[in-house]
């Protein structure tokens, strides 16, 4: 479908999608609790930290409640998309532009420039906002703040306040609802809470690295890297617990699930980055691009990361693996004939049995992608090069964790919000939500039922797919919606007026049909058609 | 190579369009002077609510028409000549074609009211109505009240629509409840509420008298036929239904009525000329349907039909059982078979409704053999599929009820009611039986 809008500058609204006296009032709360972080980084020493540090946490979160309120709890439960394309913020208007700008800013200070936030140089006292972090993070987990440690609660807080917004939103939807109150959750206990208590254990003689146990690899993409793997070794029996879980959810668990549930069990209802995505980035959905082109270039460029961070992987759990197997078992070589022979047997499965169901091109990439490995393997196993895949482990790594991790899941993935839409990063960037894309595609339950002849072609599906997803391109042939890249957040079942989709897990027969002629219709005629 | 004229770039011209490329590689023109590209008609009011952009509601990108070398053409067709199948076109130019396609859609319906055709009076048909309740309503300090005048489907969604940008509706309704020649008492009866609820000010058995008009030629007051009543608005809104945009049809020598007259194949009394959509009328009625429908997926079948006889495979347009779907501000309608205001002579209603007055169900069945008709739901999404098929295997109401749960389609998670539902049904019974 076509997506090129004309966004007005203008900060002049068509109509009267102007903010309540009350909306005003809480936006004017938030505002004041984001100055007082503001504030410290110039320099502004407050007193009493812990003071002004709830003070401003606290009048965000009171400002966004008290706008959710009376946002929402004013009018009666239904969807809530009233003047969406009006509002210059979520129509990448000026305020749009502006909001991103300064996340993108915010961003590349944290990532880049973290001493201009206060952090300290080695062995001092950190200042700016960092220290206003700092009673906190001794709370927690009894040390000084880090960036990240700022970082992690505001993303936290984000993800509780805006989800609490969500909710009530989508007040109608128990799907909704429940989703959102488990991606609370997670961000909550498991990337939050947890890892700070963990680093509490830590002393002396026994040491875990940080470890977002929701996080799975190739999203956490240095789980294997070697300080990693030995820490979690010399850590004894927990330590191992954690290294074989890392593994095992890898290999096991997350193909179980996904073929149960689709990746949405992962991407709308665990996941971190979906879960801001989802809350924080609910009001940008709109914003993803659905054009033909778009998808192309998604397809290209994310399944491009996934072989990306497994060169990049190998690369690096070859370079510190021992070369005497009477030592250890895994020696570089095992380890790296077994990455050729699972990488070989999974493209064998699927070329074998689910080859119908990937598009041309989409066996095109895979059996590139395949030789391309299998050819650097080969010239490394026969030419003895000193470095694996010809370039430097190092290098390799640091080039990923700077365009991917850095640039791509933050920068751009957040920063830009409000141009390109939520999920930009889950779309375009994420190796794991490629992963399980594939798998969702070829051998998951999960589909999205289109309800016969029912569509109407309105697009609103399509438009509020924060995917990119065109919906309605299926909906209106009836369909079934069978995309890698459909996350399942509900919300194009949600917005539809005609109720026509649903997603559900049934069985794998008859998931992806094609239709040219719909329900409705004189049976002998679809018979006809469809047959063909 | 033969040219394939299509007058409408609507819903069926655009699928006639579509599955004679998919059949065959004749050369292709769809003619509209409304918007250059296809876009979806039933998303009119999302634009002006702010759902979404004009762009998004085009169900193709721009490039599709080129890429299936279907060509556009935006411009008035002003006469058919079908003696030398030609046209003529708003500039006087000329075009030949070898089969015409008449799916020239509808118009609003008025009759003859008095100050009907003032400024700012509008229908809510096309795009340019749209662009012009824009620019008469844009908000409501220039908008500070707008009269509706007929409670049907198009009359609902325009006063949801202004009523998203704050402006005060009054809603006349000639009927006794909102669309109840359509909707059994019950169902009419909840949405009656609803519309109040969300503060519309509707008005039930309210005919429209005549529409005044300020020193401008502008409309700036209804007067109720009933009590008098004068309602001083900046903005009237005639919603009184559609009938089929046949003026260009009526000076050919095809034949016409209310609409273009078509039998079964959707062939007129010209050789070579076809109608689809809202402007096509039955010679023959097909089963409960009326000879005009004027509703979506109908102009979508007749595309697909009228596709094959044009490729060769002489088709009669046969829809299959009827259904279909509306929104009413926060409540969703679907219905499959038929359900009818009051059942006819032979059948009976069985109706369900929940306390939060957002749902309800309305059945209807032959009474003797207890044999399923129709269902209307409210804020329940069911199956298309499964109803379809329960119609087709003729099954009794005790089976529907029996089994609704294999029909329902509501998101995961969401609260059910097929034990309610199945309770209100037995005990219906346990009382008609004493
Ligand atoms: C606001 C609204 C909401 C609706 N909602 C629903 C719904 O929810 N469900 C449903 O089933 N139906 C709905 N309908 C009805 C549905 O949209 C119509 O039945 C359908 O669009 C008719 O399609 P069509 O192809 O017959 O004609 P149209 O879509 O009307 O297309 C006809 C086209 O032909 C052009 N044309 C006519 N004469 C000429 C000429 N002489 N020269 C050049 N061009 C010409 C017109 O400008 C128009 O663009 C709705 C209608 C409206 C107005
Ligand atoms: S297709 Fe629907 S469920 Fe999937 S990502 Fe898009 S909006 Fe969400
Ligand atoms: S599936 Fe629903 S939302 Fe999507 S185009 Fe069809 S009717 Fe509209």
């Amino acid at each position: 479908m076509s997506t090129k809008t004309n966004s007005s500058m203008s900060l002049a609204k068509p109509d009267s999608q102007t903010l309540s006296k009350t909306q005003k009032i809480a936006v004017a709360l938030g505002i004041v609790g984001l100055f007082i972080m503001a504030l410290t980084l110039f320099n502004v020493d407050f007193p009493n930290k812990p003071l002004f540090l709830s003070l401003s946490l606290g009048l965000i979160t009171a400002g966004t409640i008290m706008f959710s309120n009376n946002a929402y709890l004013t009018k009666q439960a239904g969807i809530k998309n009233d003047g969406v394309w009006f509002k210059s913020i979520a129509s990448r208007g000026l305020w749009g532009w502006a909001l991103g700008i300064v996340l993108t800013l915010f961003y590349i200070v944290l990532y880049f420039k973290a001493e201009w936030l206060g952090l300290a140089a080695d062995g001092g006292a950190n200042g700016g906002l960092v220290a206003l972090f700092d009673p906190l993070s001794r709370l927690l987990n009894g040390g000084p703040a880090s960036q990240w440690f700022v970082y992690g609660t505001l993303y936290t807080v984000a993800i509780l306040v805006f989800g609490y917004k969500f909710m009530l939103k989508y007040r109608h939807n128990r799907y909704e609802q429940l989703r959102t109150i488990s991606v609370m959750f997670f961000q909550l206990a498991f990337a939050f809470l947890i890892p700070e208590f963990m680093a509490r254990l830590n002393s002396e003689t026994f040491s875990l690295p940080y470890y977002d146990l929701k996080n799975i690899w190739p999203l956490n993409f240095y789980n294997f890297d070697k300080y990693r793997v030995d820490s979690m070794i010399e850590a004894g029996d927990i330590g191992l617990a954690f290294l074989i879980f890392g593994i095992v959810s890898i290999f096991v668990i997350s193909p179980i699930l996904t073929y149960k549930y689709g990746k949405r069990w992962y991407c709308s209802w665990v996941c971190g980055c979906g879960g801001l995505a989802e809350t924080a980035g609910d009001p940008f959905r709109h914003l993803s691009d659905k054009s033909q082109f778009a998808w192309k270039v998604e397809r290209w460029v994310v399944h491009s990361v996934v072989v990306f961070v497994t060169l990049m992987t190998t690369a690096v759990i070859y370079s510190y693996l021992g070369n005497d197997s009477s030592k250890y078992w895994l020696t570089k070589d095992v380890f790296l004939l077994g990455v050729a022979g699972l990488l070989t047997v999974v493209f064998a499965l699927v070329m074998l049995f689910k080859r119908k169901e990937l598009a041309k091109d989409a066996q095109y990439g895979a059996i590139g992608y395949f030789v391309i490995i299998m050819v650097l393997i080969g010239m490394h196993y026969f030419s003895g090069t000193k470095n694996v895949f010809l370039v430097d482990t190092y290098f390799l790594k640091s080039s990923y964790g700077f365009l991917i991790g850095a640039i791509f899941s933050g920068v751009i993935g957040v920063g830009f919000y409000p141009i390109f839409g939520n999920r930009v990063w889950c779309r375009f960037g994420c190796p794991m939500a490629a992963m399980l894309g594939f798998q969702q595609r070829l051998f998951s339950k999960f589909r999205i039922t289109t309800n016969g002849g029912q569509c109407i072609s309105c697009g609103n599906c399509s438009t509020y797919c924060e995917m990119g997803i065109d919906v309605r391109a299926y909906a209106q042939k009836g369909e079934n919606i069978v995309r890698s890249s459909c996350v399942g957040c509900g919300i194009c079942a949600a917005v539809c007026p005609r109720g026509v989709l649903k997603l559900e897990n049934d069985s794998m027969n008859g998931r992806i049909n094609s239709n040219d002629i719909l329900l409705g219709n004189d049976v002998d005629l679809m018979d006809l058609v469809n047959q063909k | 190579m033969e040219h394939i004229v299509i007058i409408g770039n609507g819903i069926s011209g655009i699928t006639a369009a579509r599955h004679i490329r998919k059949l065959s590689d004749k050369k292709i023109t769809i003619i509209s002077a409304e918007t250059e590209h296809f876009f979806s008609r039933t998303a009119l009011m999302y634009i002006y609510m702010g759902h979404m952009k004009y762009e998004h509601t085009k169900p193709y990108e721009d490039s599709f028409w080129k890429k299936n070398r279907i060509d556009l053409k935006f411009g008035l067709v002003t006469a058919i000549n079908t003696e030398h199948k030609s046209l003529q076109l708003e500039n006087n130019e000329n075009m030949q074609y070898d089969k015409l396609i008449v799916a020239t859609g509808s118009i609003s319906n008025k009759f003859g009211w008095k100050g009907q055709d003032l400024k700012s009076v509008i229908g809510l048909y096309s795009k340019q109505d749209l662009d012009q309740l824009e620019a008469i309503a844009p908000n409501n300090e220039v908008c500070q009240r707008a009269v509706v005048v007929g409670g049907g489907l198009i009359g609902i969604e325009l006063a949801e629509m202004l009523h998203t940008r704050k402006i005060p509706v009054t809603f006349l309704v000639r009927e006794e409840r909102f669309w109840d020649g359509v909707l059994p008492r019950g169902d009419a009866d909840m949405l009656g509420r609803h519309i109040l609820s969300h503060g519309i000010d509707l008005r039930l058995n309210s005919n429209l008298s005549e529409i005044t008009s300020d020193a401008h030629g502008n409309a700036n007051g209804v007067i109720i036929a009933e009590t008098g009543e004068t309602i001083s608005c900046n903005l009237v809104g005639l919603t009184a239904g559609v009938s089929p945009n046949i003026g260009l049809i009526k000076s050919t020598a095809i034949e016409t009525d209310r609409g273009v007259l078509v039998n079964r194949y959707l062939e007129t009394n010209v050789k070579d000329v076809y109608a689809i959509g809202d402007c096509a009328q039955q010679r023959e009625p097909i089963g409960n349907r009326k000879p005009i429908e004027a509703v979506w997926y109908t102009g979508r079948m007749m595309g697909e039909a009228l596709a094959q006889t044009i490729c060769g495979n002489r088709m009669a347009y046969n829809p299959g059982h009827w259904f279909n779907s509306a929104k009413f501000f926060d409540i969703e309608y679907q219905t499959y078979g038929w359900v009818f205001a009051t059942p006819k002579k032979g059948y009976a209603h069985f109706h369900w409704k929940h306390d939060d007055g957002q749902k309800c169900i309305t059945i209807e069945y032959q009474e003797a053999s207890n044999i399923f008709l129709g269902i209307n739901t409210f804020g329940i999404r069911m199956r298309h599929e499964v109803f379809d098929r329960w119609l087709t295997e003729q099954r009794t109401t005790d089976y529907v009820i029996k089994n609704l749960k294999e029909a329902n389609f509501d998101p995961e998670f969401y609260k059910t009611f097929e034990e309610e539902i199945n309770n209100a049904y037995k005990y219906q019974f346990k009382m008609a039986y004493r």
